[in-house]
């Protein structure tokens, strides 16, 4: 029994902000004080609140230490784990107030959140099922295999209104009952964790987190649809995904959770993990299943739907993680629960990863809904330095923006297709007004041209030709024709490709299109970056009669092209100049200027 | 594992432990002193005493937390056990013993040890 447990978070963002050493050195001192029987140190999931890592909770107080530092851990032991006195100075600030300091709970960042798929991260050990099984961990399962007949299962599943988190929205309890009711000798249920999206990490934290969840989801999945076996695709650049999901699977086997016969049932299930190399269109579904099979990764034509023939030609469904993350709390608390949280069409609650120019880059899960307003200014804190919001950016190369004039709008899947972006996977990047819309465009048609397969021609010559013609306007060369073909190619793009990386590729470009046009046309018309990003739209001149000759800019310029007599206005050589804007940031007079 | 038995055992014995991370508001909190003198009176094992003891019943409802020197100091250990109302009992020179008895008595059954509770006239003396 100990009477404190420290939570240290283990997730990637933490780990590499170097938590692995300060639990370490927690240890060491917690034994050096003699605490080692009072006192337990935890390793657990990411807690959400990456930007401020290493995150270390202290309960029974619940005290939330951010940015902790190795120097930082004697005087935790010595005082908080000995004395019980909160080393203020280190708490999250947002959780120090005049009158005393509050609870997690109550800050900005949490307050708004619910968590469902997350509720274990950053609460138990994910390299122990016995602290799993503490939280009610593998009950579901024990409850579908003694109680519920298959049909029961997705009956409960349909009726909870759960929809696919991977992105596309498909309602997974239909998905279910189309692959129970194909017979076959083998059937599959396959996990799809090949997150591939620029900034996205859901799934990558659920895994670190919480691995046993998936785990037993599959297992009731395979229960309702009739399969024995299922695969992980797990792409390998998450190792600490990875080495807990070996840690998870194999500890799962000891335990007679998964293996013959579980809980004495008849009913046997097993899982395997498949590594991905690291290609994108792996995370497509076909691509995926062609990939497990050993092939290389690319799509098939639909139909035939996985559900009728999948993996290695059987009927096979595929989830996504967070999908499964939330299987077996539907089954304990039943379905009417899961359908009271979200919108009509949408129900329960969706994680997101916030980047971009946001204060509290982490994750976070709140109740279908929620408006991009709650969820940038008050669960994220706003956008630094007092910038202005200028759109969001959400499903990733798949998806599109959302434009300042829907910051009220609430989140779900209809919404955002009604607006011409998509729920994603949960990636969500903020810009603010110094991002060029034409710029980002090209950074994720960029992204697509490399990942494209190369299988089908739409696909893969269509892309490059689109971030040709973005690149062509960035650079000042562009004409109000091309926009035209641009968007044409779009729509060619869309309705040809095979699969949905080539059908979704440019979405970039159509949301931008649609919202900020004028960008484009600042581009085309008066050869202007109106956000000053594209380089070769802009230049920078020395006004004269601020100039005080003073010689600092000729000498950081690191192409020598400004050049002038000491106490005389300098010039720049326009010609020479590389636009790195070196000379601007170091003059103290505001003498130089970007146009 | 081969049954839901089992399954069970195993969550009920790691459910207690699990259920310390986590906010919970309406609890009645026990406070025991830590500072120096909480210490040198020997406060340490009344902590455990009562760390353990709560778990070991399964007391949901009850927080076990440390704090600092409350300025009696002759009086150590002293635990306060504060009610989420608000309604405050002080328990003066603690022992592991009396600890066992205040978690029986007060704790679980809601009754006041008033053997142990700090007095005016104590205070008088």
């Amino acid at each position: 029994m100990y009477r404190s447990h420290v939570l240290i978070c283990g997730g990637t963002g933490c780990t590499s902000s170097g938590s692995g050493k300060i639990a370490e050195k927690l240890q060491e001192e917690i034994d050096k004080n003699g605490l080692s029987k009072e006192v337990q140190v935890v390793k657990t999931g990411c807690f959400g609140l990456c930007a401020l890592g290493p995150i270390m909770i202290i309960y029974p107080e619940g005290s939330f230490y951010s940015m902790v530092k190795e120097e930082d851990i004697p005087e935790i032991v010595s005082e908080h784990l000995l004395k019980g006195r909160v080393v203020t100075r280190l708490l999250y600030n947002e959780t120090v107030t005049e009158n005393g300091i509050k609870s997690l709970g109550e800050t900005n960042f949490y307050k708004k959140q619910h968590r469902v798929a997350l509720r274990n991260c950053g609460v138990i050990n994910p390299e122990n099922i016995e602290e799993y099984i503490g939280t009610g961990g593998y009950e579901a399962l024990g409850k579908v295999l003694t109680e519920y007949t298959p049909d029961d299962v997705i009956k409960i599943i349909t009726d909870s209104g759960l929809r696919g988190r991977g992105g596309g929205g498909f309602p997974t309890g239909l998905k279910w009952k189309l692959a129970k009711e194909n017979h076959a000798d083998q059937k599959y249920v396959c996990c799809n964790a090949d997150e591939g999206d620029p900034g996205a990490f859901m799934d990558r934290s659920v895994l670190e987190g919480d691995p046993h969840a998936v785990l037993e989801a599959m297992a009731i999945a395979g229960y309702a649809i009739g399969a024995n076996q299922g695969y992980i695709y797990v792409r390998a650049e998450y190792p600490i995904a990875v080495q807990r999901l070996e840690i998870a699977i194999k500890q799962a086997r000891e335990y007679g959770l998964l293996g013959n016969n579980i809980f004495g049932t008849g009913f046997s299930f097993d899982i395997g993990l498949r590594l991905g190399a690291g290609a994108f269109v792996c995370g497509e579904e076909t691509a995926l299943m062609t990939s497990i099979e050993g092939n290389r990764g690319e799509p098939r034509p639909r139909p035939p739907f996985p559900a009728q023939k999948g993996l290695f030609g059987k009927p096979t469904i595929l989830n996504n993680v967070e999908t499964y993350a939330n299987i077996p709390q539907i089954i304990l608390n039943g379905a009417e629960w899961f359908a009271s949280m979200g919108t009509e069409k949408s129900k329960g609650t969706k994680v997101f990863a916030l980047g971009g120019k946001i204060h509290n880059t982490g994750l976070v899960e709140v109740p279908m809904g929620t408006t991009l307003r709650e969820v940038v200014e008050e669960i994220g804190g706003g956008i630094p330095n007092g910038k202005k919001f200028k759109a969001a950016q959400t499903g990733g190369p798949s998806g599109g923006c959302i434009p300042a004039e829907h910051f009220d709008i609430p989140i779900d899947y209809d919404n955002l297709i009604a607006i011409g972006s998509m729920m994603g996977s949960g990636g969500l990047i903020v810009m603010d007004e110094d991002t060029c819309m034409v710029d980002i465009a090209k950074f994720f048609l960029e992204f697509t041209v490399d990942e494209s397969c190369g299988k089908c021609t739409p696909c893969r010559i269509g892309t490059k030709r689109l971030y040709e013609m973005l690149d062509k306007i960035t650079k000042g060369q562009g004409t109000l024709e091309d926009i035209d073909k641009l968007e044409e190619l779009c729509y060619y793009i869309k309705s040809n490709s095979l699969c949905g990386l080539g059908q979704t590729a440019p979405n970039p470009v159509l949301s931008t299109l649609r919202y900020f046009k004028d960008e484009y046309i600042a581009h085309v018309v008066d050869k202007k970056c109106p956000a000053g990003v594209c380089k070769s739209l802009l230049s920078y001149e020395i006004i004269a009669d601020k100039c005080k000759g003073c010689t600092l800019c000729a000498r950081v310029c690191p192409v020598g092209a400004i050049s002038g007599e000491v106490k005389n206005p300098h010039v720049i050589d326009k010609s020479k100049c590389i636009k790195c804007g070196a000379c601007m940031e170091k003059c103290r007079f505001g003498a130089i200027v970007k146009k | 594992m081969k049954s839901l038995d089992e399954l069970k055992a195993i969550r009920d014995k790691m459910q207690n432990q699990v259920k310390l991370r986590g906010e919970n508001s309406n609890s009645i909190r026990v406070v025991v002193g830590m500072a120096t003198c909480g210490i040198a009176a020997g406060a340490r094992p009344v902590l455990n005493a009562f760390a353990a003891g709560v778990q070991e019943k399964g007391l949901d409802n009850v927080t076990v937390v440390q704090t600092g020197c409350i300025g009696l100091c002759q009086y150590e250990p002293i635990v306060e056990v504060i009610t989420p109302d608000g309604e405050k009992v002080t328990y003066v020179k603690m022992t592991e013993e009396k600890a066992h008895e205040v978690i029986d008595q007060h704790l679980v059954k809601g009754k006041v040890v008033t053997k142990y509770v700090l007095s005016p006239d104590m205070l008088k003396q």
